[in-house]
């Protein structure tokens, strides 16, 4: 029972970096403002949900178990709540998202707010 | 097992600050650091079952408030110019 556990513990830790790795590589790779906060989005719902939930198998059932609940709640409500404010207010300061219509990349109207 | 997360969560801390660094608009920035504040988390929380100190978890509970304050809080100073309240009853 106690192998099964860690068993299922590692796997959540192990898939919770992956993702966590894909996350970071998108928030490199992809071409423009709106993409990139979408895989910013990955490490903190999937990433740090999995890797929180590992640790939990390995704590079981104590006050240690509480608190990892309370961060997962914290970043699950308060992660989607400051994307979505970052974008409004890309959005609302002029940030166009990058649209080609015919498959070349454009410009991201991001020359106004390059710094 | 929590080394191979720990090493995890340092190497997307480490692309985090590469945009950070790179990142063409402002708002880049303030994505790369957001996400390098959530990693921070993460990393106290595994770094407290790999020392065994699971005291640490309150301050990774401190991290993720003052992470999402801080966030909001510069979102707020790049809208408005300042961290009062407009005065004479502008935009808010």
């Amino acid at each position: 029972m106690s192998l099964a556990i860690d068993l299922a513990s590692w796997a959540c830790l192990v898939t919770g970096s992956a993702f966590a790795i894909v996350g970071g590589i998108g928030i490199v790779r992809l071409p423009d403002f709106y993409t990139r906060l979408h895989g910013g989005g990955i490490t903190d719902t999937l990433g740090a949900g999995l890797v929180l939930v590992g640790l939990m198998l390995q704590a079981g059932l104590s006050l240690v178990t509480v608190k990892l609940v309370m961060i997962l709640f914290l970043l699950w409500v308060t992660s989607p709540t400051s994307a979505h404010a970052l974008a409004k207010s890309a959005r609302t300061n002029g940030l166009e998202p990058l649209i080609a219509p015919d498959g070349k990349p454009g410009d991201a109207g991001g020359a106004k707010w390059s710094t | 097992m929590f080394t191979v997360a720990i090493a995890a969560i340092l190497a997307t801390m480490t692309l985090a600050l590469v945009r950070a660094a790179l990142g063409p608009t402002v708002f880049d920035r303030i994505l790369a650091v957001n996400m390098f504040g959530t990693k921070t988390v993460l990393l106290i929380a595994v770094m407290a079952f790999l020392s065994n100190r699971t005291d640490f978890l309150d301050l990774a509970l401190l991290y993720a408030l003052v992470n999402y304050v801080g966030v909001i809080a510069l979102l707020r100073l790049f809208r408005l110019g300042g961290l009062a309240d407009p005065v004479d009853g502008g935009e808010g």
